[in-house]
């Protein structure tokens, strides 16, 4: 326990002082810690889900809280804590099974159990259905209980199988655990091979003499490109440089060394540039449900300017990055403004700023946002390790990767505070 | 059309005496000489054209000329002189001039004076029933007519005033149109011809003496004592290249094809020309080939040691080069300034060699200084149009001036252009923008330009309250500078680049932007980045307002940032001033240079749609009225 405390104000710390660049590393890490947390908790024989989710959630609360701002934490506590709902729901979905075999070899009647309550036994039934099989018109139809009370039904369904197999319970608790951690162990896989996964579709998208416009740096671009590339594709990439933090500089570098032809612009020129584009491929610091982008700042306005030149504006996401919120006022919300010594020298300006006159307000603001909204009409396409998908589908894959309970998380987070 | 031409010939008379340079003394004789000879020059000027392209406007040329000739020798030296005093009020730009402008109360009184007289003479030649003189009446001297004219200027657009005076015209010239027939037309065109060459050849043995007699007063001498002949003579020798069929001036007008350095032959043949040794052409951007690579200040100790096989060069013609080579002189109006000063130089220690005509020689000359200042950097559309200027104003010397006559007349045309096409016009732009301005506005700019400047310390000194956000972008960071000034001042200012230009935008109200040249589409031809603002604050619906000189404007079309455009130092991209920690492309090899390029663009072209208004020295206008201004506006400073 106190293992698993360090280390997570360790990355507490390290998410505060921002140590840790590009929300991928920081998916990572998140479920790396997630795993070591879910490993170390004790789990009670009864309601052990519950106690994971308490567990998880307690840590997720204080991770999301030390950075806001970055999104991908929250995505992938979101993730663990469903991950650990589909564990626990295929489980006693499973043990049912089992109950039901049993049942049905008695005597071929329906679940009607011999001695469960009938409830807690259709309830199971309509969960096992829900998780194995695509919802039907006759579940839909029936007066099913609320998918959110599996957790509760199985827990109680657990209590009552406890009480007759005791031998069965301590495996079936220890491996709630270890297909969790397997679950997680899969994420982070997941994780870490975004980039090739979405790089796969590159060929389908990069067409022979093409040119591709890009701002800033994104691993998840250069791998993409770079995969086209070795496909045998020629074509000519622009980058734009992504002031005030450079990171096209680097990514121009990146691609020469692999052999692309690359040509390095200012930001301003985007507009002048864009014309002669066929297409616009950038990273993404998330992607919200409805579609909308968070993303480095600068990229709003290459998006317009692609729109008012019909070229398409793709967005490169991994799935960590989908994260189930709706934006509200994100420009202002979902920002973080940097140091103005990335734009101004303070040798220069520092009689102007807000702590140079002493005389009323300051004369000299400076504004260093870091990222930009792009809203999802902007967005021609996304290209996840999924495949494609219009902006407007977004919500629906997100659906398919967090439970509806955890949405909320970062509210109570904030109102427990 | 032949109603533009006309009225093109007449607001030469306040266009001359609007403000003349500071010494009183000398001055408005030769203003005054100087809009004689075009008036009297103006028959023929609308008839050439009339005769060829059944225009609406005939004027029966006898009439034209004895009364037009007369109604000005009468009319415009003696009664403009009396009623001076008179008319002291009747200068529209006075009474804001006194307040607004700051100037010395001489010079106010000097433009009052020019004034009265332009007033007086136009109601002189309106009741002389020189119809023609009516619609530049009505468009030119609008602002004469209203003594508020600051407010009604600002108010209303010039643009439904002319077309009201068009249609008077149009309605007064069709009884005119209807007497004369083609042939009649033609055989008046031909007797005028005639009478025009005999009255030339005449003048040309009459005036000389004259007008070496005369060194003080520089064209009114010979003009008064021969009278009528002399006059039409001078006309006659201006006329030389007017009065050529219409098609081919079309033709002239049509801005000549740009050099395309992509041509190889012709980029050979430039080379052998140029006096700078042409950078090889080192891994240069496709799409931008042909563009003249950027020349660095690297050249310049090369350039310093070669001054003195060019004896054909003037040092200040030399010096003004070497500063935009380097990046020194950099602003449309700053280094249209310096070249016309440079230019002003040269012209004074000018002497025209044995066996040529200062027309021609003087020219050629001014050519070569072009070429090696488009060798230093290539020329902006408003130094393009200044040059042309002065080219129209040597070619259209009156072969009667004496050379030091001749010379004086070119210094104070360049002075007079400067005047008023750039530092008056600034004024007049910084006080309508000024009223675009309210208390509590965030305003925006990108880049520096030196009118936005003019009008935000305008407004501030008006004790307008509001903030100004300036975005910058590299590698120029021209922001930066205009920053500086305007905290100084006591501005409250946000500073930000131009990747924050969403988050900025919100709480923008107006956006202000500077524009190096406007295309008679519509297009803003500006420095790179201001399509983007210009874009982003059209998506936010904010107001955006390009503040030019009307000298700027150009009658090119453009549609993208690609077809022209000025290709900047591409090192200066991969480096990042005061950022040690990015130095990422130091590192590559030389092999992977070669996949590797830089671009600097310099300019962008902002399609029209977003811009709301531009406010230039003519009022506030919106961008689909550009070709209109080009029309009437070039026409004008060509013949002034």
């Amino acid at each position: 326990m106190p293992d698993t405390q360090a280390l997570v104000n360790d990355f507490l710390n390290k998410l505060k002082k921002r140590k840790i660049e590009g929300s991928q590393a920081t998916a990572k890490q998140t479920a790396e810690l997630l795993r070591s947390v879910i490993s170390q908790t004790r789990v009670p024989y009864t309601n052990q889900a519950a106690a994971l989710i308490q567990s998880v959630k307690a840590v997720g609360e204080r991770l999301i809280a030390a950075n806001p701002v970055e999104l991908a934490v929250g995505n992938v506590v979101r993730r663990v804590l469903h991950i650990i709902r589909e564990e626990d729901l295929s489980l006693t979905a499973a043990a049912m099974a089992g109950v039901n075999l049993s049942a049905v070899s008695d005597d071929e009647d329906d679940a009607d159990g011999d001695n469960q309550p009938v409830l807690s036994a259709a309830a199971i039934a309509a969960a096992s259905r829900s998780t194995l099989r695509p919802p039907s018109l006759q579940t839909l139809l029936e007066d099913v209980p609320d998918f959110a009370a599996v957790p509760h039904t199985s827990s109680s369904g657990g209590d009552s199988e406890g009480k007759s197999k005791s031998a069965d319970k301590s495996s079936r608790s220890r491996k709630l655990k270890h297909d969790v951690i397997e679950a997680v162990n899969e994420l982070i896989q997941d994780i870490s091979t975004c980039h090739e996964q979405i790089a796969e579709q590159a060929v389908e998208h990069i067409h022979q003499n093409e040119v591709i416009l890009t701002l800033g740096s994104s691993r998840t671009v250069l791998e993409f490109l770079c995969a086209a590339k070795e496909k045998k594709r020629s074509f000519r990439v622009f980058v734009a440089e992504g002031a005030p933090r450079y990171q096209g500089h680097l990514l121009a570098k990146e691609l020469v060394m692999r052999g692309l032809p690359t040509t390095l612009i200012t930001d301003s020129a985007v507009f002048a540039m864009i014309s002669r584009v066929n297409m616009v491929i950038v990273g993404a610091h998330a992607v919200m449900a409805n579609g909308g982008v968070i993303a480095p700042v600068g990229l709003n306005m290459v998006a317009l300017a692609a729109q008012k030149h019909a070229v398409p504006f793709v967005v490169l996401a991994g799935i960590h990055k989908l994260c189930p919120l709706y934006p509200h006022h994100p420009e202002v919300l979902l920002n973080e403004l940097r140091s103005p010594s990335e734009l101004l020298d303070f040798g220069e300006f520092s009689d102007c700023l807000d702590f140079g006159s002493g005389i009323g307000a300051p004369l000299l603001h400076v504004v260093n946002p870091t990222f930009d909204y792009v809203p999802p009409k902007l967005v021609s396409l996304f290209i996840t390790d999924t495949g494609g998908h219009n902006p407007s589908y977004m919500y629906r894959l997100i659906a398919d990767y967090y439970s509806a309970d955890d949405l909320v998380l970062q509210r109570r987070a904030t109102s427990g505070n | 059309m032949d109603t533009r031409r006309v009225s093109r010939a007449v607001p030469r008379v306040r266009q001359v005496g609007f403000f003349t340079p500071n010494t009183p003394a000398q001055h408005p004789p030769p203003t005054r000489s100087q809009s004689g000879p075009p008036t009297s020059d103006s028959p023929p000027l609308s008839e050439s054209p009339a005769s060829n392209t059944l225009s609406p406007v005939m004027i029966p040329p006898a009439r034209h000329l004895s009364d037009n000739l007369g109604g000005r020798t009468s009319a415009l030296p003696v009664p403009g002189r009396g009623n001076a005093g008179d008319h002291a009020t009747v200068g529209s730009y006075n009474p804001s001039e006194s307040v607004l402008w700051l100037e010395s109360p001489t010079r106010s009184r000097i433009s009052d004076e020019e004034f009265s007289e332009g007033t007086d003479w136009y109601r002189r030649s309106n009741s002389a029933k020189f119809a023609t003189s009516l619609p530049s009446g009505g468009f030119n001297f609008s602002p004469v007519k209203q003594p508020e004219s600051v407010a009604a200027l600002e108010a209303k657009n010039p643009l439904p005033e002319k077309s009201e005076a068009q249609k008077e015209q149009a309605s007064n010239s069709k009884p005119l149109k209807a007497k004369t027939t083609k042939a009649e037309r033609r055989a008046l065109q031909e007797s005028q011809r005639a009478a025009k060459a005999a009255s030339k050849a005449e003048a040309n043995k009459s005036s000389t003496p004259g007008g070496a007699a005369s060194s003080k007063h520089m064209k009114q001498p010979p003009q008064k004592k021969d009278g009528p002949p002399a006059a039409s003579s001078v006309a006659a020798s201006e006329r030389i290249g007017v009065d050529r069929p219409v098609e081919k001036e079309r033709k002239k007008d049509l801005p000549p094809p740009r050099m395309q350095f992509d041509d190889a032959s012709r980029v050979g043949k430039a080379k052998r020309r140029s006096v700078l040794n042409q950078p090889e052409a080192r891994n240069r951007v496709e799409l931008f080939r042909h563009l003249p690579p950027h020349k660095n200040g690297s050249q310049l100790p090369y350039l310093e040691s070669k001054f003195f096989e060019l004896h054909e060069m003037h040092p200040a013609v030399y010096k003004v080069g070497l500063k935009y080579l380097t990046g020194d002189l950099s602003g449309g109006n700053a280094r249209c300034i310096a070249m016309l000063q440079a230019f002003r130089e040269a012209i004074k220690d000018y002497s025209t060699p044995p066996e040529k005509t200062l027309n021609r020689d003087l020219t050629s000359k001014i050519g070569g200084f072009v070429s090696f200042l488009i060798e230093c950097r290539p020329l902006s559309m408003s130094m393009g149009n200044a040059i042309r200027f002065l080219k129209s104003r040597i070619t259209r010397l009156p072969l009667a001036l004496s050379e030091s006559e001749a010379k004086a007349t070119l210094c104070s045309d360049i002075d007079r252009f400067i005047n008023e096409k750039i530092v008056l016009a600034d004024k007049v732009i910084v006080r309508h923008a000024a009223t675009k301005i309210r208390d509590g506005d965030v305003l925006l700019t990108y880049g520096s330009s030196c009118v936005v400047e003019m009008i935000f310390l305008y407004a501030h000194e008006l004790g307008k309250r509001f903030r100004v956000v300036v975005v910058d972008s590299r590698p120029m960071l021209e922001g930066q500078k205009l920053l500086r000034r305007l905290v100084a001042k006591g501005l409250s200012c946000t500073y930000t680049q131009l990747n924050a230009i969403s988050y900025v935008m919100h709480e923008v109200t107006r956006v202000f932007l500077g524009a190096s040249s406007i295309f008679s589409n519509g297009t803003v031809y500006s420095r790179v980045g201001t399509a983007s603002v210009a874009m982003v604050a059209h998506a936010f619906h904010v107001p955006v307002l390009v503040c030019c000189e009307a000298y700027k404007f150009h009658e090119r079309v453009q549609l993208d940032s690609i077809c022209f455009n000025e290709l900047g130092d591409p090192d200066a991209i991969s480096m990042v001033p005061g950022r040690v920690d990015v130095n990422y492309l130091d590192k590559l090899i030389d092999k992977q240079k070669e996949s590797h390029q830089l671009l600097n663009l310099k300019y962008d072209a902002t399609p029209s749609d977003y811009i709301s208004v531009i406010v230039t020295d003519y009022g506030m206008i919106p961008p689909t009225s550009v070709p209109v201004i080009v029309r009437e506006y070039r026409k004008e400073y060509l013949l002034i």
